[in-house]
């Protein structure tokens, strides 16, 4: 049998113990270490970010041949306004961008709640399938879906390209709402529930609120990817369907004027704004839940 | 008089995690209109009871009644019950109000009378005015009391609430303690309380559940758990205790008559009596030893004071017995002046009523 322990024998032993803290070393050496780190960053930045800064310079370039600067003009954009065939091909590619992301935000974010808040059988293996199209070279997504329009019967046209666009952005939304599911307050369901909401109205009025951010910056980067998918809509388009990614190439094919120059800078505004919303979208509005 | 309802009853229930068992056949009769409290140490099974009764979770054995209908697998949207939850769970995407009314709103309150109570509820709580700040505006006192509002509006049968204070500080818990108790007898609901502070427990219950390894150990009123616990896990569990081990020298007429310590043999009431020669506990609260210079009589144990820890209201001695016991006395400094009566070294003699003390058997 032991002597009892009691409370004031461990208030006293806290009381006699010492506190030993240590102070954190400084760093002398490492400064030039760190400085030639930043020439490194700078240099990397530069190799990334030059050949784009020169493509939206020469699309402001008055000379028809892109190497030699002849002063700015604004006619290049206004020569795409007018081409009809880039026009046909931006109507394709926004009909396809906004089928696509419509249907996959739904549908990733039906598999983002599924896969938090549910177990079944096969869960890790689905789990790992879910990222494969994010994970896989396009080139072998795009062969792999061409052979099953080509198996199914299906024509090629805009409907294979939405199908195959579905495809890859179910993956890419259900990471990105999950990664805002996962922070999420489970009991705030359970208090939503207690408070007489069923599933449904829980779902409604509770979760998809919370996790709307997390969903919209889904759909951004879905309708990013969609709008600017080269290889796979190579595969998967037919006949009438060129989107605008295509239609670039056609173009280029015939030699890179300004007017591409001046469409590929357009583009890029466009991602850019897109990522940039879906960023802050990601970022935003998160306060609240954390707390909670 | 009519027999008051059971407002809560649980019936043999049990619930495993795996092989974990957080539940193990737990019955229990909570009263209506009773602040009734789960009282352990974390992890022994008294949210899952909750939890149970929310029907957050479902028993895998035994059943659940409210209001004396059994639940079943009723979902928590169709039990007559709410719950303060112990992060508060306030929606941060909705206003005070509209936290407050969410309940209403679902089961379709109209709306005139949504607003008048969720603007009484809000004053009950005493936090008027307060309808159009958003959760993360307020202090975690008063998102308490928002979560409390929100789940009274709703006029429930039973309130269930888990650890509601465990976030605030010290002084507001206190006075949390206080509103809490005060609300519970004005409203007449019954409360079921989840709590792992015995002083809590103690306070504001009308009577304590103690839990320890998912099972209940002792339902009684708290003057009862903490004088006259079953057992020593209760003992141990519920205020400071010494435990001193004997051997019964004769049991007979309600008493027993222990050697503690090698020295005088004690008598000690027992309602279960033990056999001679068995070896067993008696408990006794620090307080409720004295102690003396000179044995006043018979049955005083002697030992020596190992130390002195002054706590202002009293004075805590830890007394060496011969066997190397050690026996926490706790004084109260009455006259100013007198907070050390005895110095380290001391030769005492401690005495106690007999009926202060309590026969455990492991």
């Amino acid at each position: 049998m032991q002597p009892t322990r009691t409370r004031a024998i461990e208030k006293i032993k806290a009381m006699k113990a010492v506190k030993g803290t240590r102070r954190p070393r400084r760093r002398r050496r490492g400064r030039w270490l760190s400085r030639l780190l930043s020439l490194h960053g700078l240099l990397g930045y530069i190799f990334l970010y030059l050949p784009i800064v020169i493509l939206v310079v020469f699309s402001f370039n008055a000379s028809r041949h892109a190497v030699a600067w002849r002063g700015f003009t604004l006619d290049w954009y206004a020569a795409l306004f007018t081409n009809k065939q880039v026009g046909a091909a931006l109507v394709n590619s926004l009909i396809v961008a906004a089928t696509s992301t419509a249907v996959s935000t739904i549908l990733g974010t039906m598999v983002a709640l599924g896969m938090e808040r549910y177990e079944f059988p096969g869960k890790l293996p689905f789990d790992a399938l879910l990222y494969l199209p994010i994970v896989i070279p396009d080139i072998a997504m795009a062969v792999m879906l061409l052979l099953f329009f080509v198996l199914s019967r299906m024509g090629l046209g805009l409907m294979t390209i939405v199908i195959s666009h579905i495809a890859f952005n179910i993956s890419f939304v259900a990471v990105v709402v999950r990664a805002r599911l996962a922070f999420f307050d489970v009991s705030l369901e359970e208090a939503a529930q207690d408070l007489y909401a069923d599933e449904w109205q829980t779902l409604r009025r509770v979760t998809l609120p919370l996790i709307m951010p997390g969903v919209l910056a889904g759909g951004l980067l879905a309708f990013t990817l969609s709008i600017d998918d080269f290889v796979i809509t190579f595969f998967t388009a037919g006949p009438g369907s060129t989107t605008l990614p295509l239609r670039i190439y056609g173009m280029v094919k015939l030699g890179v004027t300004p007017e591409i120059n001046a469409l590929s800078s357009m583009m890029l505004l466009a991602s850019m704004v897109l990522v940039l919303l879906s960023l802050v979208l990601r970022k935003g509005g998160g306060e609240g839940i954390e707390l909670a | 008089m009519t027999p008051r309802q059971n407002a809560v009853q649980l019936s043999q229930v049990s619930k495993r995690f795996g092989r974990v068992t957080a539940v193990d056949d737990v019955s229990l009769t909570i009263e209506d209109g009773e602040f009734f409290s789960l009282l352990g140490p974390s992890g022994c099974g008294k949210t899952t009871t909750l939890r149970l009764i929310a029907g957050f979770e479902l028993p895998d054995r035994g059943d659940v009644f409210i209001g004396g209908k059994r639940q079943g697998e009723t979902p928590p949207y169709q039990r007559p019950v709410n719950t303060v939850f112990q992060n508060y769970a306030l929606f941060p995407h909705m206003n005070i109000a509209e936290n407050v009314a969410f309940g209403l709103i679902m089961r379709k309150v109209p709306k005139q009378d949504i607003l008048r109570r969720v603007s009484a509820a809000l004053e009950m709580v005493r936090l008027p005015g307060m309808e159009h700040r958003r959760p993360d505006q307020l202090s975690g006192g008063q998102q308490q009391r928002v979560a409390l509002a929100r789940a009274l509006v709703n006029e429930p049968q039973v309130l269930l609430l888990d650890e509601p204070l465990g976030a605030l500080d010290m002084k507001l818990r206190k006075a949390m303690q206080l509103e809490l108790k005060s609300l519970q007898e004005r409203v007449g609901i019954t409360f079921v309380y989840v709590t792992h502070d015995q002083e809590e427990a103690l306070t504001m219950s009308d009577r304590i559940a103690v839990m320890s390894r998912g099972r209940v150990l002792q339902v009684d009123p708290p003057h009862e758990v903490y004088e006259r616990p079953l057992n020593r896990f209760v003992a141990d569990f519920i205020g400071e205790t010494n435990f001193l081990v004997g051997v019964v020298k004769a049991a007979g007429r309600g008493k027993a008559t222990v050697a503690v310590d090698g020295q005088l043999p004690l008598e000690v009431p027992a309602e279960r009596l033990p056999g001679t020669g068995e070896e067993v506990t008696i408990a006794i609260r620090p307080e409720k030893i004295s102690l003396h210079a000179e044995p006043p009589d018979q049955r005083a144990v002697a030992g020596t004071v190992d130390e002195v820890v002054y706590f202002g209201t009293n004075t805590c001695y830890l007394v060496a017995l011969t066997d190397q016991t050690t026996v926490t006395v706790r004084c109260q400094n009455q006259q100013v002046g007198q907070h050390v009566s005895f110095p380290q070294g001391a030769r005492v003699y401690l005495h106690w009523q007999q009926e202060s003390v309590r026969l455990l058997r492991e």
